[in-house]
């Protein structure tokens, strides 16, 4: 994966930079410098492990963030086999924040659904940077339903700084649609699960949320608001991102401990960006074992449990 | 998520406004000057323009509930600091000076009532507490609120006035709209009304799960309503938002509301709604 590095990335980026050098050198010389690279590679694995060891909580907001990092529709195109996009809510428009339709999973007809980003900034602005309006979530909903009709397992794959927060967001009922999918999602009598794959923002995350599993990549996070937007409420100042995104205990490890996440999807050394096709596999194992439980549940037992699971989340004392 | 957030063009009135304790008073909204004990027997609402501030939460159960049938639920249940939050105060210290300024455990109050002799669960959330914010024992409460609903086959009222989820609580507040309105997809299994009422201001996490699920949804008068706040919109479009822009009367021309009702006229319009719904 070339392109972006981020600045506690570059120890990384030097070594990689020299691999190919040494490849290239070897290429155009007839050189053997199997050895060499050997040496290498085993450097770069210390050399990751020592950046992400000492990784900090902001760093980590970076990599969920990562420019790098396989979307959406990258594990979609990967994970699942004969995706068919299905688009539009029926109301408004499609947006394209929110991409779905039937795919295979291990052979078995299932409904993927997930924010997706944009690469380049062309797509970004096509994608609404992962940003979805009210028809977004709408569309997610319509084909849960629809999942539910044909008695299809759904996955939801999470990517989201948040819900768009613009006037035709509001007009058009952006709280009502998160509300109403939140509700809707709860009550599904087909088998839900949602993997956090990068940012899990707030409420705009949330709305395709509310699973029998929730999964989560080993650098996503997952927050009731951003770093950056609780540093210029509670600190004043968004400078303080770091403090904040300390505080917040939005890492996968944190959710994990406090109940919220029911498994960490481990990504390959260096991070998903690193090895899409690593980081898929592991999806597809984590995955597989989930919707294989809970497809043994009666439509009744899924609701029950979904329900349940939520309404067991909160810390408090009487 | 932004309950503190200074506005700079939204509402004129800070929604934690007390109507300041002398003779006169200012109203914010549209700046006449106006004899205190006027507006609050108006209900504190402004004898001029009509703005409705904000009530706590005993004065609006009294408002809409039968004398005498209010019975507080859960009111000892209160927040513990899970992640141990620290920002420029810690949260643990914050939550005892709220205790000690409101003399509540926390911002919502859950009650059973009667409204016209009918039984009735109501919630009404109280601004005056880390503005309204959601944490874990809103949702709680408001989840026992909805279950009691349930249990008693008793209509269901949730006065909202809240910033949003509590930041404070991290991922904790943001798992409340989820169970909150898990318990709500349970309430459209029976067919016990809902109606949720709509205060100045309600936004964030609060309007985008209970508030806006209302079988009937009901704003008072110039609330402000949404998902995000209009400082973030305007920092994210880099626009001057319209006018009314986000207030219940914007809400009810897109569709969101099905009316928006002056306080005084609360009871008696839930009042006939009950009889419509209610066999």
């Amino acid at each position: 994966m070339g392109g972006v590095y981020l600045d506690f990335e570059q120890p990384i980026r030097k070594v990689i930079e020299r691999i190919e050098e040494m490849r290239r050198i070897a290429d155009t010389e007839g050189l053997d410098v199997h050895d060499e690279i050997e040496k290498l590679e085993t450097k770069l694995a210390k050399v990751r492990d020592d950046v992400y060891r000492k990784i900090t909580p902001y760093q980590r907001v970076q990599l969920a963030r990562h420019p790098n990092r396989p979307f959406a529709l990258d594990y979609i195109n990967s994970v699942f086999e004969d995706f068919i996009e299905l688009h539009g809510d029926r109301q408004f428009r499609d947006d394209p924040a929110i991409v779905g339709g039937w795919a295979l999973f291990g052979g078995k007809p299932v409904m993927v659904i997930g924010q997706q980003k944009g690469r380049d900034t062309k797509e970004k602005i096509y994608r609404n940077f992962g940003m979805a309006h009210p028809e977004g979530y709408r569309k997610a909903m319509r084909l849960m339903k629809m999942a539910e009709q044909y008695g299809r397992a759904i996955v939801t794959l999470i990517d989201t700084q948040g819900a768009y927060p613009g006037i035709e967001a509001e007009e058009r009922g952006q709280a009502e649609a998160i509300a109403r999918n939140l509700r809707e999602m709860a009550m599904l009598r087909v088998p839900l699960v949602a993997i956090v794959i990068g940012e899990g923002g707030s409420g705009g995350a949330l709305a395709l949320g509310v699973g029998n599993r929730v999964l989560m990549m080993e650098n996503a996070i997952y927050s009731v608001i951003s770093p950056e937007g609780c540093a210029s409420i509670l600190w004043r100042d968004a400078e303080e991102k770091e403090k904040a995104a300390r505080a917040l205990k939005i890492d996968a490890a944190h959710l994990m401990k406090f109940g919220i996440i029911d498994e960490i999807i481990d990504e390959p050394n260096g991070g998903a960006h690193m090895d899409f096709a690593g980081t898929a596999a592991n999806m597809s194992k984590v995955l597989d074992k989930h919707l294989s439980q809970l497809r043994r549940l009666s439509e009744e037992d899924l609701v029950t449990q979904r329900v349940e699971k939520f309404s067991h989340m909160g810390e408090f004392e009487e | 998520m932004s309950w503190f957030r200074k506005e700079k063009r939204g509402p004129k009135v800070q929604p934690k406004k007390v109507i300041p304790d002398n003779i006169w008073i200012k109203c914010e909204a549209c700046g006449e000057t106006l004899y205190k004990k006027e507006v609050e027997a108006n209900l504190n609402v402004c004898t001029r323009c009509s703005f409705h501030y904000g009530l706590t939460p005993d004065q609006y159960a009294a408002l809409l509930l039968d004398s005498g049938s209010f019975l507080e639920h859960d009111s000892v249940m209160s927040s513990v600091d899970t992640l141990s939050f620290v920002d420029r105060k810690k949260y643990s210290e914050r939550l005892d000076q709220m205790v000690k300024k409101t003399g509540r455990n926390e911002a919502v109050v859950a009650a059973s009532g009667k409204i016209d002799k009918i039984d009735v669960q109501l919630s009404v959330m109280d601004f005056s507490f880390i503005g309204g914010s959601m944490g874990s024992v809103v949702g709680e409460k408001i989840a026992r609120s909805i279950r009691r609903s349930l249990d008693g086959h008793q209509p269901l009222i949730i006065i909202s006035r809240s910033g949003g989820a509590r930041m404070m609580e991290g991922i904790f507040s943001l798992m409340q709209m989820a169970k909150t309105s898990a318990y709500l997809g349970r309430m459209r299994e029976e067919n016990i009304p809902y109606f949720s009422i709509m205060t100045h201001p309600t936004t964030g996490g609060v309007t985008a799960s209970f508030s806006m699920l209302g079988d009937i949804n009901i704003a008072e008068p110039g609330a402000l309503i949404g998902f995000a706040g209009p400082r973030v919109i305007k920092q994210t479009i880099r626009q001057d938002l319209p006018d009314g822009f986000q207030r219940a009367e914007f809400l009810l021309e897109h569709g969101m509301l099905d009316m928006v009702v002056p306080r005084r006229q609360m009871r008696y319009t839930l009042i006939r709604l009950l009889h419509f719904m209610l066999d």
